[in-house]
């Protein structure tokens, strides 16, 4: 029950980027992320160097482009915002196709575009070859502290269990013919909100006592070593390095 | 719909990441004094609630519908500090493992959502549920307006950032008329659902609801001879009320305004408003800045130091003053425990 499924966004494997140790790929990862957000958006050569990396990346980690391609629905509301941004942004305008567009808008809906895109590619590469558990065991190496952690660790671990009670709320409203339609209706949802609070509360005071009837004193036990070589850093310490490489001899 | 990468500069992200480090760590003492040991179970399935909640579709007007941001109902139903980590914890859980979010906008993300959604909502709640009065109608009045509010004011601070430092060529005053009129009717159904919500839950389990705590009404203990005994209620432990939202928002200010001061020169671009200045005229009558004759001025071309350099100066003051807030705070609350120790 408590296991979580998160096949949707964890692919198994065995690879090189499969067997890094997390601590290294979270820094590896925001390092990526922050060298491209700083990247000036005239530097088309640098963005499509970047894409060539995380192809890199992607093709060692053996992760299919349409694994990668499926998850990037999630971008899609900034891609109409930023699609209507040459059309509402202020500034010298150019004509195109009978449309008058801004170009500062045209540039500024490059940007985010081509920062969001890389940046949401490098976060399912992460997720795709790292378990959610380790990646949050990665966290607690890097002196992130522990109780946030642990408060990640448990919501990942019951985030499943409390969707399907919504699920089923849903299910048993739907059986009895409702579904909301307009701002009426919203006294319903919000009361299936609160049973679903106190659902949830409750549970969480049943784990607590759970966990105290098998002797938990504040911390959870380490059980797992997470060791990682100079070489590993090394080898994660690439993607970063790489994307400065990039940046700096274009 | 979360702040992706690219969307704000990389000295705000960064400086917004500090602010949102130094709240995160606030609001780890203070739940760890709301919920003792039982903090990571408690406030890992109320992160679980928010993100679920956060799924909830409710419809706002005819075809369209919004979904809640959960951070006044999280303020009221479990206390401030346990709902800022909540928020941020599904913020980072979003980012990092749904690529929701930028991971490099995650501070932007948890200080717009998480803490001043949190820290507004709370704060507001409070003072009218103190005018309300402590029956249900009045709580669940102050829970609406609290979440009512929140949600505006979470859009006016992305809107400050956007000024200081977004990637968008649209003028402030148009983002904070869009941002605040659309945000001000989600602010509504929002309200409306956190009011309800919390109104289910103190008709079941009135004991569940922080906001609550304070009306805790006495024990009456009645006797087989029908004698009756009043038993005071506990008295409430209080969140103290103010610190983390004076702290935080200062936080916000002092680092808003050196990412603003210090991005402003180091951005190549005209940004908004000073597109607005040039659009409407008013840039020509405006005198030249003050700082024009220091190295940081004009772009970071004037005193020689080149834009990249400018930013990262930018970033390393930032985080410099993010840093000092973060250890005063640490120290000051170590200083607390001792004394309670003691």
């Amino acid at each position: 029950m408590g296991a979580g499924h998160h096949h949707h966004i964890y692919r198994p494997g065995d690879t090189v980027v499969h067997r890094l140790p997390p601590q290294c790929k979270l820094p590896a990862v925001l390092g990526f992320a922050v060298v491209v957000v700083a990247t000036p958006r005239e530097m088309f050569a640098a963005f499509a160097g970047y894409a060539l990396i995380l192809a890199g990346v992607a093709a060692a980690a053996r992760v299919p482009p349409w694994f990668v391609l499926r998850r990037m629905a999630v971008e899609l509301p900034f891609v109409v915002f930023a699609l209507a941004l040459p059309v509402i942004g202020l500034g010298e305008r150019v004509s195109f196709a009978g449309m008058s567009l801004s170009l500062e808008g045209l540039w500024a809906a490059w940007n985010i575009l081509v920062k969001a895109t890389l940046g949401v590619v490098a976060s399912i590469l992460l997720a795709a070859t790292t378990e959610p558990r380790m990646l949050l065991l990665g966290a607690q190496r890097l002196r992130v502290p522990p109780l946030l952690v642990q408060i990640a660790m448990f919501m990942l671990r019951y985030m499943d269990v409390i969707l399907d009670e919504m699920r089923r709320m849903r299910i048993a409203r739907e059986s009895r013919g409702f579904t909301a339609r307009d701002v009426r209706h919203i006294p319903v949802i919000a009361r299936s909100a609160g049973a679903l609070f106190i659902r949830s509360y409750e549970r969480g005071e049943r784990v607590h006592l759970a966990m105290l009837s098998r002797g938990y004193g504040g911390s959870m036990p380490m059980i797992s070593d997470l060791s990682a070589s100079w070489r590993q850093w090394m080898l994660a310490g690439l993607l970063p390095v790489l994307a400065l490489l990039v940046l700096g001899v274009l | 719909m979360h702040v992706p990468d690219g969307f704000f500069n990389a000295v705000v992200s960064v400086s917004a990441g500090a602010v949102a480090a130094a709240g995160v760590a606030v609001c780890l003492r203070g739940a760890r004094r709301e919920l003792d040991d039982r903090t990571a179970p408690m406030a890992g399935l109320v992160a679980a609630f928010v993100f679920a909640v956060q799924m909830l579709n409710f419809p706002v007007a005819a075809g369209t519908s919004g979904h809640l941001m959960g951070g006044a109902l999280a303020a009221v139903l479990v206390g401030p500090y346990t709902a800022v980590l909540c928020v941020a914890v599904v913020l980072a859980v979003q980012g990092f493992f749904f690529a929701d979010g930028g991971l490099t906008a995650l501070g932007v993300n948890i200080t717009i959502m998480g803490i001043v959604t949190a820290v507004v909502g709370w704060a507001v709640f409070r003072l009218i549920a103190r005018f309300a009065g402590g029956s249900r109608g009045g709580l669940a009045a102050a829970a609406f307006a609290g979440a009512l509010v929140s949600v505006p004011a979470a859009a006016l601070v992305f809107t400050l950032l956007f000024w200081i430092g977004g990637n968008a060529p649209i003028a402030v005053a148009d983002v904070a008329l869009a941002m605040g009129g659309v945000h001000l009717l989600i602010g509504i159904g929002e309200g409306l659902i956190t009011a309800l919500t919390v109104s289910t839950v103190l008709a079941v389990r009135p004991d569940l609801v922080f906001g609550a705590r304070g009306l805790k009404r006495s024990l009456v203990l009645r006797g087989a001879d029908g004698a009756t005994e009043q038993v005071p209620a506990q008295a409430p432990r209080q969140a103290a009320p103010g610190r983390p939202g004076r702290f935080v928002l200062g936080g916000i200010a002092v680092t808003a305004l050196l990412a603003g001061i210090v991005s402003f020169y180091a951005s190549s671009s005209p940004d908004g408003l000073e597109r607005v200045a040039q659009d409407t005229g008013f840039g020509v009558v405006a005198t030249d800045h003050q700082l024009v004759g220091q190295p940081l001025a004009d772009y970071g071309e004037a005193g020689g130091i080149p834009v990249g350099v400018a930013g990262l100066i930018g970033v390393a003051v930032t985080l410099a003053v993010g840093g000092g807030l973060f250890f005063a705070v640490r120290r000051r609350a170590g200083e607390t425990r001792e004394s309670v120790g003691a």
